[in-house]
């Protein structure tokens, strides 16, 4: 196995177990929420490492439309199959913050709906990808990639844009602010998942690249046994 | 309302080792693969 692979996931493993620790343990206790508020390292680092997956989904697939590389293709799926995974992980801990402290498990405001959106944009681009069968599919699916990725930015700016349930930013450009020893466990979250991130794209990465050149085979073996 | 915390933390890692499980087999699934293109 590569060996540079297991020392990232070694060095992924001991960051997500420190973000933890600072989330859990390091980070004080929110006064209105209470405990219930430390889903936010987890929430928000997930929101944000989604957000990177599919930013760098956006960029492969550019590329790919402009070199039609394979290699491109295949990080192009892998970031945005694991920006699903991050998004459903967001859509998940979302509605289980929301219940105790807004008395609801979910409202269409802005934030939801367009993250909701988002992330049935990126699984209609997988489901694409997996079921259809024309030679096309890589730029069907980079094409509808672009135009998804759009979403992001209406997701990440709907809190400005329009008054939601959802809070408004507390970090960046307009935020309310937050403690100092809150933002360090954020941050530590943010550099944890987004190595996870990056480790689960490299895996899924390296086996489509082995998935196309089985695919190659067979078919310059289909080639080979015409001509004879 | 700890108990939302729990759940948030056990599903974030539910659906993260879901994933992994499914790379796992796709891996076996393409092994198995290239062990028949290299026997025909």
């Amino acid at each position: 196995m590569n060996k540079k692979l297991i020392i990232f996931a070694i060095i992924t493993v001991a960051l997500l177990a420190y973000g933890f620790r600072q989330a859990m343990f390091i980070a004080p206790t929110e006064e209105t929420m209470g405990d219930i508020q430390r889903i936010f390292y987890y929430h928000v680092s997930s929101a944000f490492s989604a957000f990177a997956c599919f930013f760098l989904n956006m960029v492969a697939s550019l590329v790919y439309l402009k070199s039609r590389n394979p290699k491109t293709d295949a990080f192009a799926l892998a970031a945005a199959e694991v920006g699903v995974v991050f998004c459903t992980v967001v859509l998940v801990t979302g509605p289980l913050w929301a219940k105790p402290v807004w008395g609801i498990w979910w409202t269409w405001d802005a934030r939801l709906t367009s993250t909701l959106v988002l992330w049935l944009i990126f699984v209609s681009y997988l489901l694409l990808r997996r079921f259809s069968t024309a030679g096309q599919t890589p730029v069907l699916a980079a094409v509808l990639s672009i135009f998804g990725s759009v979403d992001v930015v209406f997701v990440y700016m709907s809190i400005r844009w329009f008054r939601t349930q959802h809070p408004q930013p507390v970090m960046g450009p307009g935020g309310g602010g937050l403690d100092p020893r809150m933002a360090h466990a954020l941050l530590w979250n943010f550099l944890a998942f987004a190595c996870w991130g990056a480790l689960l794209i490299w895996m899924r990465y390296i086996l489509e690249r082995r998935h196309q050149l089985i695919e190659e085979a067979y078919a310059m073996r289909a080639v080979q046994g015409v001509a004879r | 309302m700890i108990r939302n915390l729990f759940l948030a933390y056990a599903a974030t890692w539910a659906i993260h080792l879901a994933y992994m499980r499914f790379l796992a087999s796709k891996y076996a699934r393409l092994a198995r693969e290239e062990r028949e293109l290299e026997k025909k």
